[in-house]
């Protein structure tokens, strides 16, 4: 079976046009003055995996546009006693799920559950793969700053191979044009990421990556998915932590970035966390309307959406 | 073992006889009786009558083939296959003879286990040759009594889906199988190395964020094994599953330093590499894992130059439950035994130009080589000579078809190729004498 339209999988497989067209829907959207485009419909919240930010923002802005919206968590549910991904999807459409959220700690299991359950499914983050949401308001907030992608350069610095969000990112930004440099140690920056789209190369120095660089993406050392491999944090640290002084090579109005959790003292001081280039919280604060969209999309309720 | 003897004669009339070991490819017949070949002569020289004819005009006539990797599932998994579903699978792709894998629940590693296996009450229809477990329970900590299981009828020994990864212990079993002329069988990955992964470490496993085994992990151990097996007086090792190009440098400096090794290499290693899989499809998830392009033509150089000893399918059959879930969940595996044929007929013959007869060997003199499958003083397999066992396979080698995964005789559809246009179908399964698939 093909995923119902409106599923939100993976960037990779999305049209330039498509995604920009899901931009700009997500500049119309107010979460103070919301319209009840989802008014009556049920959003299923299926999260094997802690999150935050995440699932409150989908459920904030699926709240905001009057849907009702469950909770299910691996804890606490049949999941954890064995229930398959699939059984669980059947329930969750038996019970009239209208829309599928689904973080999974498993790459593909957004994709296996599309194939199998006739409800539009938004992968909210699956296993080292990919985060769409977070690579469509990441491009989001880009924009507010920086107009248009055209001759932008962007710097990812931190932990790529185990980061759904650095290989979203890499996809949405590649399909504009802009130059992506990855930045990290080899184990957490491999040379096979530049196949991952046009325009991808990586460095292991970090005034490499940061010279005319217009937007920093710093990402999180994932230690709890690291699978035994060894990383040496106070060499991470000393070769590519984010300080006040590493920032000033970059561009003067370069964007700080970061997905969150962020860890002080790791891959950012608390100077960059703090300071004016900092567009973390922003962030955050875009992800809501940015998955109003998603949502509203995905059951076709996009209105003027042009 | 199964079929009973047959005492009513079969003759075999009008067919090409395809015999690599004994050096005939040239049309003609074959009498059959008492479970054994009587007679190979040219056409229409067998004199005086049969009870039943067989006409194989156009068609191929081969030794019964021989396919030493296949997970049979029992004892304990008869919810994936069992040996009656397994061995019907098997005639229906020729194969005559088959030989199980010991990682069942429990283990196959005691004599009871071995002499289970065997009995009629399985409901075997082509010849089930047992490999036991080469340590107890295939924990890889002590061997197993190599020497009984031996006489019980095992005819090697392997932990596999387990590799033996103890140096002392793999040096221990190659010695013991030294001295008792039994053929060691190694799963080759380093599992340090492969812990979490489910695909081939690449381009695409990277790009789907699934983590990668490299070829790093299997020709670590191959290289170790083959070191050991030159070293060891008589130490007879055979690699299983083969996949990548690394893996065969060290087998191939084995072989030329007349070492006694042997590999085999699966029809799904020499038909896809890792860019044609299907994203998240686990009927593409296989252990061996489908490997990079370069490996893929590294598999077929060493297919057509004579270095690959034989064909094996890995026949891994799981129910849909195991296979329908999340890819890095979903077990390792995918049947062979119905696609085995067609695909070295298709690939390895239509699109590589590997002649017929090199093919046949790779199914028959090859992998009889490896392993001795004469058994408990019984005849000769995987050559047509007089006095050998009745065992054939006969094949339309021109045939076009297209395979239903939902008509496999196998219990389980858990298979890449649902679907795929093939070249080269069986016709028919002989063992002893009886025929036991016509298709």
């Amino acid at each position: 079976m093909n995923p119902e339209r409106g599923s939100l999988l993976g960037i990779e497989h999305l049209e330039a046009a498509e995604i920009m067209k899901l931009l700009k829907f997500a500049g119309r959207m107010n979460p103070d003055k919301p319209r009840p485009l989802l008014k009556g419909r049920r959003v299923l919240l299926l999260f094997y995996e802690a999150s935050t930010r995440t699932r409150s923002s989908f459920e904030i802005a699926a709240k905001s546009l009057g849907a009702h919206t469950v909770l299910i968590t691996a804890t606490g549910s049949s999941i954890e006693k064995g229930e398959s991904l699939l059984d669980t999807g059947y329930t969750v459409r038996a019970l009239g799920a209208d829309i599928i959220v689904i973080r999974h700690p498993s790459a593909g299991a957004p994709y296996t559950m599309a194939q199998h359950i006739d409800v539009p499914v938004i992968n909210a983050g699956d296993g080292l793969h990919e985060h769409p949401s977070q690579a469509l308001l990441d491009a989001y907030t880009i924009l507010r700053h920086k107009k248009t992608f055209k001759g932008l350069q962007v710097a990812i610095v931190g932990d790529i191979f185990h980061s759904r969000v650095a290989r979203s990112a890499c996809h949405l930004l590649s399909k504009f044009g802009v130059k992506i440099i990855l930045c990290g140690p080899p184990e957490l920056a491999p040379e096979i990421a530049t196949t991952l789209a046009p325009g991808v190369r990586v460095t292991r120095h970090i005034e490499d990556a940061l010279r005319g660089t217009d937007v920093i993406m710093l990402l999180r050392v994932q230690t709890e998915r690291l699978s035994g491999l060894k990383i040496d944090l106070p060499e991470y640290i000393a070769r590519y932590q984010m300080t006040p002084a590493r920032l000033k090579m970059a561009k003067k109005d370069a964007m700080v970035m970061h997905p969150g959790p962020i860890i002080r003292g790791l891959e950012l001081t608390s100077e960059v966390a703090d300071g004016v280039q900092a567009r973390i919280l922003e962030e955050v604060r875009n992800g809501v309307p940015t998955r109003m969209a998603i949502l509203a999309r995905a059951i076709g309720a996009t209105g003027k959406m042009r | 073992m199964s079929a009973e003897k047959n005492r009513t004669s079969l003759l075999i009339k009008g067919g090409h006889l395809i015999d690599p070991a004994a050096r005939i490819d040239a049309p003609m017949d074959i009498l059959l009786k008492d479970g054994r070949v009587v007679e190979v002569a040219a056409p229409n020289q067998i004199k005086g009558g049969a009870d039943e004819k067989f006409d194989a005009r156009g068609l191929i006539v081969a030794p019964g083939f021989i396919d030493l990797h296949v997970h049979l599932r029992e004892p304990g998994q008869a919810h994936k296959e069992t040996i009656a579903t397994g061995t019907a699978a098997a005639a229906a792709g020729g194969f005559t003879s088959v030989c199980t894998m010991p990682n069942t629940a429990p283990v196959v590693d005691s004599v009871e286990w071995v002499e289970w296996l065997r009995q009629p009450e399985r409901g075997a229809v082509v010849n089930v040759f047992a490999i036991a477990a080469a340590t107890r329970s295939s924990k890889g900590a002590s061997l197993t009594d190599f020497r009984a299981l031996q006489s019980a009828g095992a005819i090697a020994v392997t932990d596999d889906g387990k590799p033996i990864l103890d140096d002392n212990i793999m040096r221990e079993a190659l010695a013991l199988g030294g001295e008792l002329n039994f053929p060691v069988v190694q799963h080759a990955e380093d599992t340090h190395m492969t812990e979490h992964c489910s695909m081939h470490a690449g381009a695409r496993s990277f790009r789907l964020g699934l983590r990668g085994m490299t070829a790093a992990a299997e020709a670590s151990i191959v290289e170790r094994d083959v070191q050991l097996a030159m070293h060891i007086p008589n130490a007879r090792l055979h690699v299983a599953h083969l996949s990548t190009a690394d893996a065969l440098k060290s087998v191939r400096r084995g072989k030329r330093a007349k070492a006694r090794v042997t590999f085999e290499v699966t029809p799904h290693h020499f038909t896809l590499s890792d860019e044609d899989m299907r994203d998240y499809d686990s009927n593409y998830k296989m252990n061996p894992p489908l490997r990079s392009k370069s490996d893929l033509e590294a598999m077929l150089a060493a297919l057509a130059d004579g270095t690959v000893d034989a064909i094996a399918t890995d026949h891994a059959p799981h129910a849909a439950h195991e296979k329908q879930m999340e890819f890095e969940r979903a077990a390792f595996g995918i049947t062979g035994l119905e696609t085995a044929l067609a695909l070295a007929i298709t690939k390895l013959h239509r699109d590589h130009r590997i002649p017929l007869s090199r093919i046949v060997e790779l199914f028959t003199a090859g992998p009889a080589r490896c392993f001795d499958l004469r058994g408990r003083g019984s005849l000769v397999r995987g050559s047509l000579v007089r006095g050998s066992a009745a065992d054939i396979s006969v094949f339309d080698a021109k045939k076009k078809w297209t395979f239903d995964a939902a008509k496999s005789r196998s219990k389980s559809r858990n298979t890449p190729f649902d679907g795929w246009q093939l070249t080269g179908k069986v016709v028919a399964t002989i063992v002893g004498g009886k025929v036991v698939y016509t298709g």
